[in-house]
């Protein structure tokens, strides 16, 4: 009997040598006239140990990595392929601590399955929650997720029932379900890793989407950067067509949705909504006024349904098991799970998806293992380039978004970058506005002008010039961008850059600041 | 310029194919520019009133949004394009320094391309490999963990494959 390797065709995984070792595991194989099949999956999001290669065998699947393609003929003569003894075996995967610790709901397949097989998809439980919504009535498919108390993961948290209901009451010959795959921010990749692997579970979530409002038309607008997730998102797509889970009789109930992926072209403001849809629109990527808001008036000026990947990602098992299930996960009013992303300097980067209320000590320590340098941690970004820098003494502070609300931070779509003691937080901060002024869609004054001032401002802090005033007019800046900007690129930049202030004022140049002003 | 007077242009029957594939999609803009920069590297400018007769815009529509957007290049790049990762999650583990390393090698700065031709050096802001840092895209490929060395094995692989 052929026995099964799994090696991962996620992005990360390839980004380490993931193909030369199947190529040599392939080879190996052959030569030595032994029977594998080979299954490229995701990746199970331990990314120190990528790649990341596994045997099934009758206890289970049994991991070994860090492999690179020299290792392979060794793993062979130890017997890798009944699970044999050798320095890169790491037990059973299941076990090892990182992961078993885990709430994987959303990501409940990534890494276990064929991304692409609707076969594999369907026998690890997919589609059932596409079989329950397919003989719901859609405001019942409404209440369903308002009830989970799912909000919005890419970024704003709003709940995701209510989006829906708006869209669903809306009247138009034609609505769309548009998935927001663009993923711009810094220490995120959780929305790649489901399309890459188990863009599946997307498809169904944005089908259940489109039978709740009435969509007959769905678009995954994804960032170019991601030709792996692209890839992997279009073969799965292909083969829910075949499956008759897409197209104009899906599950012969007499539905129509069709589904494509269209690719951005390095624009991070496209990741706003609105933007997204102008350049979906095939026009610049400029952000529009609200309202009308996109639910009403959305792409093509239709009502419109857009969610972030790991939202729509988590819509089937909450159709599959029920809101209750869901909603018993987590803490306050941040319901379910969050796909974590541990980035940056961290010794055991990768996702971990948990309830809501995990601190953000626990995600540092307990599963990144620390930073990769061995230093000390100092500060931390959550949230994407737009969100706060927390010190050290905010690290227990849990994930949970009212939480980050009440120490002017966000939760974001929960990317987490961490810095050791070698960072320059005055550095960061002017990285911040550098990044807004490349970024900006330039259609306020605030964001577009004042992003460059902030540069020029904080390059004479830095440089010691009239340190004082210099700040001072930061703050102004700041507060000016907060209040006066369309969106929340010029609206949110000032986060960072006021986080570094406040909590790191010696590498700007000022005294310590008083606890007061730290905590605003 | 009329339309016909141009479809002599090397670069005419790529741009012919990419409209033909797409013009009738909605929203067409985006992919056909996408088609004709994969197909030759770049989005010649005198394609721009091609582009905007077939699909009815003006020139200074598509020009607009040829502009807009990071990733379409005006002018042809090196037979590669290394686009190196300058986002926070590769700051954290020192890109700057590899940018450093990745000029004074390549002789170039970013946008630039190597004497030779072969590389075009680029920046992109996070290619969704943070917790591999640092990162860099090379045609299309993602590497992470990237170290000076390894930066220039890679580079020397690209310059072998011509
Ligand atoms: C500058 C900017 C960039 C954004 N980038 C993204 C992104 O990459 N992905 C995303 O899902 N949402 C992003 N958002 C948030 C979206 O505007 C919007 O809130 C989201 O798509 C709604 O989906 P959700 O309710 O499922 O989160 C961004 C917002 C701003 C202001
Ligand atoms: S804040 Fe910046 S990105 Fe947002 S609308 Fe204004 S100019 Fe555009
Ligand atoms: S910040 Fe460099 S890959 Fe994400």
């Amino acid at each position: 009997m052929s026995t099964r390797v799994f090696i991962p065709r996620d992005s990360g995984a390839l980004s380490v040598g993931a193909e030369k070792v199947a190529r040599a595991i392939a080879t190996e194989a052959a030569v030595r006239n032994l029977p594998v099949t080979i299954v490229r999956n995701g990746s199970r999001g331990l990314y120190w140990l990528e790649p990341l290669v596994e045997v099934e065998t009758p206890a289970g699947r049994v991991a070994y990595g860090p492999v690179s393609a020299a290792d392979v003929p060794a793993l062979f003569e130890a017997g890798f392929l009944t699970g044999g003894r050798h320095g890169l075996n790491l037990g059973l995967t299941e076990e090892i601590p990182f992961l078993k610790k885990q709430e994987r709901l959303t990501c409940a397949r990534v890494g276990i399955t064929d991304p692409v097989s609707v076969a594999d998809y369907e026998a690890h439980g997919g589609y059932r929650g596409l079989r329950n919504a397919i003989r719901m009535e859609p405001a019942a498919i409404v209440e369903q997720v308002t009830q989970s108390g799912l909000r919005g993961r890419g970024g704003a948290a709003f709940p995701t029932g209510i989006k829906w209901k708006t869209v669903l009451g809306a009247t138009g010959d034609q609505k769309y379900v548009v998935c927001n795959a663009d993923e711009g921010d810094s220490g995120t990749f959780s929305d790649r890793m489901i399309m890459e692997g188990d863009p599946l579970v997307l498809v169904e979530g944005m089908t259940i989407a489109a039978l709740a409002v009435g969509a007959a038309q769905g678009y995954i607008y994804s960032r170019s950067e991601y030709p792996h997730a692209i890839a992997a998102l279009t073969e799965a797509i292909q083969g829910a067509y075949r499956a008759g889970f897409l197209g104009p009789d899906i599950l012969g109930s007499g539905k129509r949705f069709d589904l494509e992926v269209r690719v951005g072209a390095g624009a991070y403001v496209c990741g706003e909504e609105t933007a997204l849809l102008e350049s979906l629109e095939g026009k610049r990527g400029v952000v529009r006024y609200k309202p009308p808001l996109p639910a009403i008036e959305g792409l093509f000026g239709k009502p419109t349904v857009i969610n972030n990947v790991i939202s729509l990602a988590s819509v089937p098992i909450i159709l599959d098991r029920g809101a209750a299930y869901y909603r018993d996960y987590g803490m306050g009013r941040s319901r379910g799970t969050l796909p974590i992303q541990l980035a940056g300097n961290i010794r055991h980067g990768g996702l971990v998806e948990k309830a809501f209320g995990v601190t953000v000590r626990e995600l540092l320590y307990d599963y990144g293992g620390g930073t990769l340098t061995g230093r000390p941690i100092r500060a931390v970004q959550v949230g994407g380039p737009l969100g706060a820098y927390l010190p050290e003494s905010q690290f227990d502070t849990p994930l949970d978004y009212e939480a980050f609300v009440a120490i002017n931070a966000m939760v974001g779509h929960g990317g987490i970058v961490v810095f050791d003691d070698t960072v320059d937080m005055a550095k960061q901060a002017r990285w911040a506005m550098e990044f807004c002024a490349i970024e900006s869609c330039g259609k306020c004054t605030p964001c577009r002008i004042g992003s460059t001032r902030g540069v020029e401002v904080l390059d004479k802090v830095m440089a010691g010039q009239d340190r004082e005033a210099n700040v001072a007019l930061t703050r102004d800046l700041c507060n000016t961008m907060l209040y006066g900007s369309l969106c929340a690129l010029g609206g949110m930049t000032p986060y960072p850059v006021l986080s570094a202030l406040n909590h790191f004022p010696d590498d700007f140049g000022l005294p310590a600041a008083e606890p007061a002003a730290a905590a605003r | 310029m009329p339309p016909e007077a141009t479809t002599a242009e090397p670069w005419a029957p790529a741009v012919e194919r990419a409209l033909a594939a797409h013009k009738t999609r909605p929203g067409a803009l985006l992919p056909i520019l996408h088609e004709i920069q994969h197909a030759l590297g770049y989005v010649p400018p005198a394609a721009v009133p091609v582009i905007a007769d077939a699909l009815n815009l003006s020139r200074a529509e598509v020009h607009g949004v040829v502009t807009f957007y990071h990733e379409f290049r005006e002018q042809a790049p090196g037979r590669h394009v290394v686009k190196i990762c300058l986002a926070e999650a590769c700051q954290s583990l020192g890109c700057e320094e590899l940018l450093a390393h990745a000029k004074a090698r390549l002789g170039v700065e970013l946008h630039g391309t190597t004497a030779d031709g072969a590389i075009t050096l680029e920046p992109v802001y996070c290619l969704g490999n943070c917790m591999l840092s640092p990162s860099l895209m090379a045609d299309g490929e993602i590497h992470g963990r990237v170290t000076p060395q390894s930066f220039d094995r890679l580079t020397a692989e690209l310059r072998e494959a011509r």
